[in-house]
């Protein structure tokens, strides 16, 4: 259960930086999540729910946009949509392949209400 | 609320070495810090979309364009460690597997076997109890032991804290054993100069397809366990196959921690990590 943990630190950050910008409220969280991030989506979507209670994002709306994984090969350079990390290459059978996309755990953008 | 339990406390983190029963320090909430360096760029794009009619109090909502790891914190203060690691010519590993592999028992051979030629040093991370810092005290290493209460890894803060209590020694090498869990730990780094995941034979040869995050993350796969290999059904090169499709560059040790079978193999990897 790390998504409480990383659902924290999203708070965290957004604390921060409502403080940075003399912020009354958030009104929205944008976070981009990779499907190969680690993270268990309906474990983080739960987490978030309670981790915003009482904070100064308790009533932004949070977005998840999921990333799907794109992984590229070594050898044939083609790149192919993975689901797992079991990316073999579907061209040319290679092992030898790399993600390029799909391990994101990243706050985007937050919407700040300022006076 | 506390960010690893949820419970509505600060955490309960304890660092205690062997014997102690006072609490050397208790983490609250201060995670920041260690990190208020703030090198992430703001990039700010004031675009006011003035979205709320312009009534009465004049409320305006911006944009803020973060673009920020959400680890970010994490791993500023695991290059921070990892930064204090190479000034002081210190091999870190970071030991992951399943509870129950045998991370406490090969530690307490190693240490043993590499005494007078190697210094080490251990923290342990475990949700209870002093008796792994118990046992590797036994075998002869200053240790420090993490209890995280409920949480389910170590984290680059704890490390930082646990080891300024160790007083490493120059050119010594640093064992973390992480809490046992395949899943979690995955995530965050503590500064380590190598990953370790361990797996016993008695675990299975399909562990690398259940929970590959870790084995994309490592460096070395110890396969421990080897006397207990004929009794139970696991095949180490289905294993090996299945774990080199996640991560095609990890390296591969096969030992019994019990009956010391292949640990030379495992010895000899450390030392030339310190050449």
């Amino acid at each position: 259960m790390h998504e409480l943990s990383i659902a924290m630190q999203i708070i965290e950050i957004v604390d921060e930086e409502s403080k940075n910008h003399a912020a009354t409220g958030v009104s929205a969280i944008k976070l981009d999540i990779g499907t190969l991030s680690g993270i268990e989506p309906d474990a983080l979507e739960f987490a978030m729910e309670e981790a915003v209670k009482g904070s100064i994002a308790e009533l932004a709306k949070v977005y998840y946009n999921y990333i799907q994984a794109v992984a590229v090969c070594e050898e044939c350079c083609h790149e192919f949509e993975t689901h797992d990390y079991f990316k073999t290459c579907p061209f040319c059978n290679s092992l030898n392949t790399s993600l390029v996309k799909g391990k994101e755990l990243k706050i985007a953008a937050i919407d700040l209400i300022t006076n | 609320m506390c960010g690893t339990c949820g419970c509505g406390e600060d955490d309960h983190i304890t660092y205690r070495k062997p014997g102690d029963h006072s609490i050397l320090h208790t983490h609250s909430h201060d995670h920041g810090d260690l990190t208020h360096a703030h090198p992430h760029v703001h990039d700010h794009s004031h675009d006011h979309s003035h979205a709320h009619s312009h009534d009465h109090d004049h409320e305006h909502t911006h944009t803020v364009n973060l673009e920020r790891n959400i680890l970010s914190k994490n791993e500023l203060l695991a290059e921070r460690n990892r930064g204090y690691f190479e000034g002081m010519n210190i091999v870190a590993l970071n030991l992951v597997s399943s509870p129950g592999s045998g991370k406490t028992s090969l530690l307490e051979k190693t240490i043993t076997k590499i005494k007078g030629k190697l210094e080490t040093a251990v923290i342990e991370g475990d949700q209870q109890t002093l008796n792994d810092a118990n046992r590797i005290e036994k075998a002869g290493a200053p240790v420090i032991q993490i209890n995280t209460g409920n949480g389910c890894h170590l984290d680059a803060l704890m490390v930082n804290k646990a080891m300024k209590q160790l007083e490493l020694k120059q050119g010594s090498i640093l064992f973390i054993e992480n809490v046992g869990n395949l899943v979690c730990p995955s995530l965050f780094d503590l500064g380590e100069t190598k990953r370790v995941v361990i797996i016993s034979v008695t675990e299975g040869d399909d562990k690398p397809a259940k929970y590959p995050t870790m084995f994309e993350t490592a460096d070395l796969c110890v396969i421990n366990k080897t006397d207990l290999a004929p009794y139970v059904d696991f095949d180490e090169e289905r294993l090996k196959a299945t774990a080199l499709q996640v991560n095609p560059r990890l390296e591969f040790i096969s030992l019994s921690a019990k009956t010391e079978e292949g640990l030379e193999n495992w010895i000899n990897w450390l030392a030339a990590l310190k050449k």
